[in-house]
């Protein structure tokens, strides 16, 4: 049996459930916790938590992140929870059943600079981190051991003790053999969590499961295989691979294995970023020209920041709106240089919004840029636009008075120019 | 209408109209051409409504006539029918057929009325001169290969055409740029252009213009307006819409101070550049050029294909110096310039760079340099 307090990281066999060392009781314990190097590293209620660790009197209060009026749950914190409340609920059934919940409007710039600190503390224990989203990610701690003088299990202790320390959020770990378990095995114990499950006791483990808790199996493919008499994980183990791939086709073969705990896929912190983008859903749904222009232009600026951060910048520019009976519109249009100017891919954005305008309210809209490529080769003096170099000037300059007065020192008059247009409604 | 022509006369002048029919069109009669016979010539029609052509050619008509059919199909099948060979066209036989006969083969095409054909109103042409086919086809390629594909710039779609003043002379300018290189084209003012509107030729026009330009001969006539411009070669009259929209103030951008001249060879330093840019990457393209005393060294690097050196000898007398330029742009100009040497003036490394062909003074390229590292 391996062990290792959650706490001081000691590996010292616990007296009464405690920890030796520091008396603690998070104890790890498990036969194979010396063998396990996949691992899957997901925040706690990630967006809430981030919002209380920022705003220490919402700690003790129902937080739900989402949007207002229609918007729906996006977070909500283990409070919430208590009231029924679940993440993607519409926010005035979450209301109903919480109506002393603190509703904060998502900060998504802020929830991705503190997913980069995660990532960043990731990496620093492995270059194998493959993000999946802005807060959680999986990590492959094969071959670490002599580098961080002990098992994985104790160095991914350390590293979500070190989270906690460093950034102020709590996270859960799921260590197993491969992704399709550390996954499942990182929801086991929410929150702050450390659950772990080893080859032994993968396949008794899942017998148990509904067949929902696999990748890929969502409320209808669930529905379909319940009325195929798969409801388990256990009736999945019962049936050969030939049958499952001719009665669902290639994923019938993912079933067959992941229901015996297998999962070929590695960690693969090689998926990079294809665009940028930001986009919006409004109270109300819009119509009119200026007010769409005037709703893209903070977009732009958005996109623009996080490229310039990322020192990058790419020529494809594509708009999307939403109408207002949900049919998705994209339209794109490719640059002649690579930009990162909130200016320019503004100009790109207002020419591709102009053809859309006919009438169609629109309840959301977004604008991404791709192709991306290095800052360096961004934004080269245009022969065709002398203008273009005294641009750039004006909007470097802004971010510079930004970056030491704040965002709203200094805004764009377009950015008003919703409030001056709009037509009597 | 029945008519008999020799299939190369024919293909010829299909092979005109055919190219301004668009693939794909949402509207089905402009996937056809209009065929019109009278008085012994058949007239064929195609038109994008952007642009139209019109050829003529010489046919045996017994019965005169119009009517139109799918263009690219048309031309396919006279494409495949054997050289030399004498094609009978005729309508009436059955409604809504075209029938094509050449030896043993017979083939029926379905038809579309030919007055639902759109014609394109070219208004009043108040411009009007003439220059011979080669000089008009130098003019299009020294211009063309800078034109831009921006979308949202759509005002440098295609070669801004306008009178201007040059060292007190009167010269007609042709102009395109991308906003990366800029050519500029110039030659005497023709007669009957004096007060021209400056206008921006479509680049569609000018591929189709030019590509009438190379088995023409003798003159082509150009007249103009500030909506419309029609040119004529030969047996074709090409009638095209103009961009509406303002070109830049490109007088601006051209670096006529930079004064740090580097002269090459052209054919060795186009062979040099090709060389080294087989290493760069396809995004980028990005050649370095080190210019020191009479010495030029180009070279790329790709961190995935390696890296690329050639040296050749120039004359430079100015300092040290080392500029980047996407390789593409500058294979473009090298092969437009007619003399053996070139003239770059340079002002420093991230300046716009000045390009003259020794043997003609009047074409002028603006080369953007790109940071290299």
């Amino acid at each position: 049996m391996g062990y290792v307090c959650r706490d001081c990281q000691s590996t010292a066999a616990p007296e009464d459930g405690r920890c030796t060392a520091c008396g603690s009781g998070r104890i790890l314990a498990h036969p194979e916790l010396d063998g396990l190097t996949i691992a899957h590293l997901d925040c706690d209620a990630f967006y809430a938590n981030v919002e209380k660790r920022d705003n220490p009197a919402l700690a003790d209060k129902p937080v739900i992140v989402g949007g207002r009026k229609r918007g729906v749950v996006l977070t909500c914190c283990y409070i919430a929870r208590r009231y029924g409340v679940r993440s993607a609920m519409p926010m005035f059934k979450a209301l109903r059943r919480c109506p002393d919940a603190v509703v904060i409007r998502p900060d998504m710039e802020k929830y991705r600079a503190i997913g980069a600190e995660v990532r960043e503390l990731m990496r620093a224990v492995t270059p194998q981190v493959e993000p999946l989203s802005v807060d959680e990610a999986f990590m492959d701690l094969g071959g670490t051991e002599r580098l961080h003088g002990g098992s994985p299990a104790r160095t991914l202790a350390r590293l979500a003790r070190r989270i906690e320390a460093d950034i102020g959020i709590t996270v859960s770990i799921g260590l197993s053999y491969n992704k399709f378990l550390a996954k499942i095995a990182s929801g086991l114990d929410k929150p702050r969590g450390f659950s772990i499950i080893g080859r032994a006791e993968a396949v008794p483990f899942l017998a148990g499961q509904p067949v929902d808790l696999m990748w890929g199996v969502g409320a209808q493919f669930k529905a379909h295989l319940v009325g195929d008499g798969i409801a388990t994980i256990a009736d999945l183990q019962a049936i050969d691979e030939a049958t499952l791939v001719a009665r669902y086709g290639t994923i019938g073969s993912r079933l067959y294995w992941f229901a015996r705990g297998e999962d070929e896929r590695t960690v693969n912190p090689g998926r990079e970023r294809k665009s940028v983008s930001a986009e919006t859903t409004f109270e109300d749904d819009i119509a009119d020209h200026a007010t769409l222009e005037a709703r893209l232009w903070p977009l732009c600026e958005k996109v623009s920041a996080r490229l310039k951060d990322d020192e990058i910048g790419g020529d494809a520019v594509t708009l999307k709106l939403k109408t207002a009976r949900f049919r998705l519109i994209t339209r794109a249009v490719t640059l002649g240089h690579p930009t990162q100017l909130a200016e320019t891919i503004y100009r790109a954005g207002v020419h591709l919004l102009a053809r859309e305008i006919n009438g169609n309210a629109y309840r959301l809209i977004g604008i991404g840029v791709a192709g991306l490529v290095e800052a360096a080769h961004c934004d080269p003096p245009d022969l065709a636009d002398p203008g273009s170099l005294r641009r750039a000037a004006v909007e470097r300059t802004i971010d510079a008075v930004r970056a030491r007065f704040g965002d709203d020192a200094l805004v764009k008059g377009r950015r008003f120019a919703a409030h001056r247009n709009r037509r009597p409604e | 209408m029945r008519l008999t022509i020799e299939r190369s006369a024919l293909l010829r002048s299909l092979g005109h109209v055919h190219g301004v029919v668009e693939r794909r069109t949402t509207i089905p009669i402009l996937s056809n051409v209009l065929i019109r016979a009278d008085d012994g010539r058949l007239v064929l029609t195609a038109t994008d409504m952007d642009l139209a052509m019109q050829e003529r050619a010489a046919a045996d008509v017994t019965q005169a006539g119009s009517t139109t059919v799918a263009a690219h199909t048309f031309y396919d099948i006279v494409r495949k029918l054997p050289d030399g060979a004498q094609v009978e066209v005729r309508t009436g036989t059955e409604q809504g057929v075209l029938q094509l006969r050449c030896g043993r083969s017979s083939l029926k095409l379905s038809t579309l009325p030919s007055e639902d054909f759109p014609v394109m109103a070219e208004g009043e042409l108040p411009y009007v001169f003439a220059m011979p086919v080669d000089v008009l086809g130098r003019l299009i390629d020294r211009t063309r290969f800078a034109i831009s594909t921006e979308e949202t710039r759509y005002y440098l779609n295609g070669i801004y055409l306008h009178a201007a003043k040059q060292s007190g002379k009167d010269v007609l300018r042709s102009v395109a740029t991308d906003g990366h290189r800029l050519a500029r084209v110039e030659l005497p003012l023709p007669p009957g252009a004096r007060g021209m509107p400056g206008v921006i030729v479509p680049r569609k026009a000018v591929q189709e213009i030019r590509r009438l330009l190379d088995d023409a001969e003798g003159e082509a006539e150009i007249a103009l307006s500030d909506t419309k411009i029609r040119v004529s070669v030969g047996d074709v009259v090409l009638t095209s819409k103009l961009i509406d929209g303002t070109f830049p103030d490109y007088e601006r951008v051209i670096p006529f101070a930079n004064d740090k001249p580097l002269r090459v060879n052209v054919a060795s330093f186009a062979q040099a550049v090709d060389l080294v840019s087989t290493i760069t990457s396809d995004k980028t393209r990005a050649v370095k050029l080190k210019i020191d005393k009479d010495t030029l060294t180009l070279s790329a690097t790709s961190p995935d294909s390696g890296s690329a050196t050639e040296e050749i000898e120039v004359a430079y007398r100015d300092g040290p110096m080392e500029i980047g330029f996407n390789a593409r742009y500058l294979l473009d100009i090298a092969q437009q310039i007619v003399g053996e040497d070139a003239e770059f003036m340079l002002s420093d490394s991230s300046s716009p760079t000045l390009v003259r062909d020794d043997a003609d003074p009047s074409a002028v390229y603006v080369l953007m340099p790109m940071r290299v590292g």
